[in-house]
């Protein structure tokens, strides 16, 4: 099936040939049947500028239809200009519906964050993945990484949260917070904030991870265990905030701090967009929805935040 | 300790730790070590010696794991009364966990045995950590025991080893290896680079702590004043051979091969 884009040179449904979706799909299945395990495939270059999330989009392009339907998702928001190409992207490749509405998607791609309403059973999250091996900074040699996978030799992963608590007395790792994935493979989960690290374990979305320059997918299948590392004296904690969501309220949300005025006034807001109108179109409200500042904030919806890698 | 030796003398000793059975390999065309047979009993410490070049580390290596001998087999009893395991047919994997449980190896050079942009307490707690130790002040009591009993103060718990001395340094390697409490420990030249007086502490903790642990080792040196305080028995080296084997006294006092009396009266003459 190939399609033709306003006049242009005809290309294959969803930009990807047929033959690359297929080599895709067979790392996708090998992933799924080990999971946490990082899957090696041939990469392709995709029309976008590298580092947005290429990985991510050969894993949307290899397992959408038309009748999926897609959200994409950029440090939480929507309408980022990368969300919002992806997301052209997809419509003309594909023809797909999109959706800002996380219970209307069918398949999710993110970068950053896992959406703050509950994922569901047939959904698929797709993470954009900037550094897969969770045991690089640790050991910069490929075949050595391998065979710690492989033996499950994980005393090292250890070392590097001991290494953290000696130091600063607590485990400083805020995103990209390894987790062992059923009990065996450790797993980079992307710069996700360790926030959203809990909503992976035993979620009834199947889970997919694309990593485009580094050539690697793995995957979480429904209902899999994922558990961030800890010592039994140093328990795994997620971050918290004094206040509620400065717009919505909202006390079970991941905050971005931005800053409101030119006097340098700051306030905390849902770093999930769609979650946090949602909430006020059903008539939540925060502490400084009145406020002037947040006004234009809550209109344009997407405060600008500061990029992570 | 020279005056426990006669390895089969040793109570309950009844099997060898280690069995060498022809152990030889090439780089090529050039020998290595050739045809190297031996056994090492429970706690008993063998000094290999030779000139450079004779092959001393390129045994090591094989008999620790590190490189697969070209011919021969190296038989190791991983828990006493256990069945002997030919480290080379076991899958990579037990071979690995060998490696970092039932023995120890100290480089000659701190830098192969340390992570040195990881702190000394996170370098010792390494092997608690990778047998699956989980709580973090546990890790750190021990860390902090084994650091005071290679004498390096409590207080260096948290600094790199590239703040160490090089006497420093080896202490660190040793007590990184001693505290998953291994049956046998390798040493390749543990004092060289080292200064005289720094030299002569570590060989006394050496002593100590070989001693306290009944702890069978193979120390490499090419210093026979180190192999006659340290070892009970010595292996002499020559172009990758064995020329002459003994009770360490025994082959320094008396030399019966020529090679060995040329290296005795060549320190005599120092
Ligand atoms: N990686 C290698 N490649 C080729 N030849 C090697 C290699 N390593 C050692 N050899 C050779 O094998 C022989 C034994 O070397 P080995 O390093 O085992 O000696 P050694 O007794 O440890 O010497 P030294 O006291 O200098 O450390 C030497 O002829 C050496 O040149
Ligand atoms: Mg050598
Ligand atoms: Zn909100």
């Amino acid at each position: 099936m190939s399609f033709a884009a306003q006049g242009d040179t005809p290309y294959n449904y969803a930009y990807l040939d047929e033959q690359t979706k297929r080599m895709i799909r067979r790392a996708l299945l090998k992933a799924v049947a080990i999971p946490g395990y990082q899957v090696p495939f041939g990469s392709r270059e995709m029309p976008l500028a590298r580092g947005w999330g290429t990985g991510g989009i050969q894993i949307t392009a290899a397992v959408i239809g038309p009748s999926d339907t897609l959200k994409v998702i950029d440090q939480g928001a929507d309408d980022t200009t990368n969300a919002v190409s992806i997301r052209r992207f997809f419509e003309r490749t594909a023809s797909v519906k999109t959706t800002e509405a996380t219970h209307e998607a069918t398949i999710i791609q993110t970068r950053h964050r896992i959406p703050e309403a509950p994922m569901q059973a047939g959904q698929i999250l797709v993470y954009q993945v900037p550094m897969p091996e969770p045991l690089r900074k640790l050991e910069p040699r490929e075949l050595e990484t391998r065979k710690m996978h492989g033996f499950a030799e994980y005393g090292l992963m250890q070392v590097r949260l001991y290494e953290n608590i000696a130091r600063f007395g607590e485990v400083t790792t805020t995103y990209d917070y390894p987790v062992r994935v059923n009990g065996r493979h450790i797993m980079a989960p992307s710069p996700i904030p360790k926030f959203d690290n809990p909503k992976m374990d035993m979620s009834p979305c199947l889970q997919l991870f694309g990593a485009g320059r580094e050539k690697r997918i793995y995957a979480i299948p429904p209902h899999t265990r994922v558990v961030s590392l800890d010592f039994e004296d140093h328990p795994f904690r997620i971050q918290s905030w004094k206040q509620p969501c400065g717009l919505c309220g909202a006390q079970d949300s991941y905050l971005d701090e931005v800053v409101i005025d030119d006097a340098g006034g700051r306030m905390f807001v849902c770093s999930d967009s769609h979650y946090c109108e949602t909430r006020r179109a059903e008539g939540h409200a925060g502490p400084m929805l009145g406020h002037q500042a947040a006004g234009t904030l809550a209109a344009a919806s997407t405060p600008a935040k500061e990029p992570r890698p | 300790m020279n005056a426990l030796v006669s390895p089969n003398t040793l109570k309950g000793a009844l099997r060898p730790i280690l069995s060498a059975r022809s152990v030889s390999r090439f780089y090529g065309e050039r020998i290595g070590c050739a045809d190297v047979s031996f056994d090492l009993w429970p706690g008993e410490v063998l000094g290999i010696v030779g000139e450079s070049g004779s092959g001393k580390s390129t045994l090591l290596r094989c008999l620790s794991g590190i490189d697969r001998p070209d011919a021969g087999e190296v038989l190791f009893e991983a828990t006493p009364g256990a069945d002997f395991l030919e480290i080379f047919d076991l899958p990579e994997q037990d071979r690995r966990h060998l490696m970092r449980t039932a023995w120890g190896i100290v480089h000659q050079n701190p830098r192969d045995g340390l992570r040195m942009d990881v702190s000394a307490g996170g370098n010792v707690g390494e092997r608690l950590m990778d047998r699956g130790d989980r709580h973090y002040g546990r890790i750190r009591e021990a860390a902090t025991e084994w650091l005071t009993r290679v004498e390096i103060e409590a207080g260096r718990i948290d600094d790199r080893p590239r703040q160490f001395s090089g006497g420093m340094q080896q202490r660190l390697q040793i007590a990184r290896v001693l505290v998953s409490n291994p049956r046998l420990v390798f040493m390749d030249e543990p004092t060289g680079g080292l200064d005289v007086s720094v030299q002569a502490r570590l060989l006394d903790l050496l002593r100590v702590l070989v001693r306290d642990l009944g702890l069978a080792a193979i120390i490499v040196t090419h210093d026979l004043a180190v192999a006659r305080l340290l070892t009970d028995r010595l292996m002499v080296m020559k172009d990758g051979r064995v020329v002459e084997t003994g009770l360490t006294d025994q082959v320094l006092d008396d030399p019966q091969h020529a090679y060995t009396q040329l290296l005795t009266s060549a320190v005599l003459a120092v």
